[in-house]
């Protein structure tokens, strides 16, 4: 089983992509679960969620205290929150920065993935809301999850052409990771 | 076909699969997405119900009196604050012998004010006269609503059920569910022709003024349908299983039992964490099972008698506490054990208070805790599970 949690700030979306997370795993045949950490929800405060995928029936529904993945929307919530915490050293942790990885004084063994969502989300999307890009990022950096199940899972809650942005977004994240 | 979709819709599909006539409920977090679901439903032509707009949880449940009585199909759904300001239509429901389903959406009463889980707001209606069963999973909480209509509207039953699931745990939760076909459901649920309905041809009164000489015989009634129910819920889930293939075992259901030793009682969305638990634990050697409790009222005493038989030590864990006392479950399981044969020594923990969050550390701890009666006996019967140090 591999668990991921999301940071973001109340209305950055991290909730939806523990979701589009959970869709798209169970495209790729895996069982999946999404919650989000239960806060009392405001814009702008610091919101987690969590998802996990496994080849069998998730039965588990503690939040998630020991992550293969951390996938951090917001890259000032590292002055806030312990993003890394018990974030396991063999997994990755995927930023949402313009700063590179040294600057960022992590702690953690965990690999530190960088990648300028903010620009790409602005340049795809025309707005600052990073969660698909994210979604891109971590298929590319993990390959968890396909690129076309994170797609269809888009289109399914983006229709017309803001889902066809949403995908632009996504791949450009992807590649950018991938290399 | 499964589908990955957020707990709180597939309820709401559930719910319209089962084809109410009436939907009265008013929308408090965290069942909100339930309220929001089924209106959309009505609104988009999807359910074809009379949907009334309320300004409480009192007079939504207070509107479904009516409805039921002239012989709808009716259905609510609340939680927390809403279920306690119900309390006194709860009654009323169950006097009146009307077969209202509600979801009862698991969460912590204030004060301190909590919109998180615990399990406080049932198992404070747990005299009420309605039936409550537990469910573990999203898919268990579905498959357990076409299965209340079909308990509560048999003629010899007409008794009010809910369907009780944990808040943001259970109704927040994507996970993959299958959903129920609604042909299915209309073969195995008849539709609801109650003998006695409210109608001006030939007029009749519900829950009239009753003195002394006849109230015991309605309450004794009650009880005895109650009691009745007991049958018609194992019934009801082995004919479900075999219209659906989905089952969960009736009033209880056991995990990892076969020479048990410690054996963990509880109800609701914790019981998957804690089978985790058990494999891990049994891996290691650790002699543990599981009872789990579906239908907490009526109390299943035979059925819990039968399956704790051979336990060294009982733990009973759950989310409520009767200040004062300990927590109902585990009062409720000492007494029906009480005259029987079995002597094995019972603790019980009060955990996931107002949302705190249950591991599997914890659970085994309560393990470890438990095993320690096995060998010298109870030190403590009953305990509120890791208190902050401060506040010892």
């Amino acid at each position: 089983m591999k668990e991921i949690r999301f940071h973001g700030r109340g209305g950055q979306g991290a909730v939806t992509a523990a979701e589009l997370i959970a869709i798209a795993a169970f495209e790729d045949k895996k069982y999946s679960q999404a919650f989000p950490a239960f806060g009392v929800e405001r814009r702008g405060a610091p919101v987690m969620a969590f998802a996990r995928i496994a080849n069998e029936p998730i039965r588990v529904r503690s939040q998630i205290y020991e992550p293969d993945y951390v996938i951090v929307q917001d890259v000032t919530l590292l002055d806030v929150v312990d993003v890394a915490s018990g974030l396991k050293p063999e997994g990755k942790i995927i930023i949402n920065t313009d700063r590179n990885e040294k600057d960022l004084k992590l702690k953690t063994k965990a690999k530190v993935v960088t990648i300028d969502a903010t620009k790409i989300a602005l340049e795809k999307l025309g707005r600052p809301i990073v969660n698909t890009t994210m979604l891109g990022a971590f298929c590319g950096a993990t390959g968890e999850i396909s690129l076309e199940s994170i797609n269809k899972a888009i289109l399914g809650r983006f229709s017309g052409a803001l889902g066809e942005k949403n995908l632009n977004a996504i791949k450009t994240a992807f590649e950018g990771v991938s290399q | 076909m499964m589908k990955v979709v957020e707990g709180s819709y597939a309820i709401a599909d559930a719910v319209r699969c089962c084809s109410p006539d009436v939907v009265s409920v008013y929308p408090i977090t965290p069942q909100t997405h339930i309220v929001e679901h089924l209106s959309e439903f009505v609104a988009d032509g999807k359910l074809d119900c009379g949907y009334i707009n309320v300004d409480s949880e009192f007079s939504s449940l207070s509107s479904l009196i009516g409805a039921s009585a002239a012989g709808a199909r009716t259905y609510t759904s609340t939680t927390s604050q809403g279920l306690a300001l119900m309390f006194e239509v709860l009654y009323n429901v169950s006097g009146m012998r009307l077969p209202i389903v509600m979801t009862t959406v698991n969460r912590a009463l204030s004060a301190p004010l909590s919109i998180w889980n615990d399990q406080q707001d049932a198992l404070g209606a747990r005299d009420s006269g309605w039936i409550q069963i537990y469910a573990e999973n999203v898919q268990e909480a579905i498959d357990l609503t076409p299965q209340l209509y079909k308990i509560s509207e048999d003629p010899k039953i007409l008794t009010p059920s809910m369907s009780c699931m944990d808040g943001f745990i259970l109704t927040h939760v994507y996970e993959p569910v299958e959903f129920l076909d609604e042909e299915k459901v209309r073969e195995f649920l008849p539709p609801f022709r109650p003998e006695y309905v409210l109608d001006p041809k030939n007029p009749k009164t519900f829950g009239a003024f009753t003195d002394p000489s006849w109230f015991t015989e309605f309450k004794y009634l009650q009880h005895q349908a109650m009691q009745r129910s007991l049958e018609k819920i194992e019934e009801v889930s082995k004919e479900f299983e075999e219209v659906f293939g989905r089952g969960y075992g009736g009033l209880i259901d056991t995990y990892a039992m076969e020479d048990a030793e410690i054996v963990l009682v509880t109800m609701g969305s914790i019981i998957g964490t804690i089978k985790e638990a058990i494999d891990e634990l049994r891996s290691e050697g650790v002699k543990v099972g599981l009872v789990k409790i579906r239908c907490y009222r009526p109390f299943p005493a035979e059925a819990l008698k039968k399956a704790l038989k051979d336990a060294n030590v009982i733990a009973v864990i759950e989310k409520d506490v009767s200040m004062g006392y300990e927590s109902a479950l585990l009062t409720d399981l000492k007494g029906a054990l009480y005259n029987s044969s079995i002597r094995t020594p019972i603790i019980g923990f009060a955990v996931g208070l107002g949302g705190r969050d249950v591991g599997i550390k914890h659970i085994r701890s309560m393990v470890e805790k438990a095993s320690k009666v096995k060998d010298a006996g109870i030190e403590s019967e009953f305990e509120i599970f890791e208190v902050k140090p401060e506040c010892l």
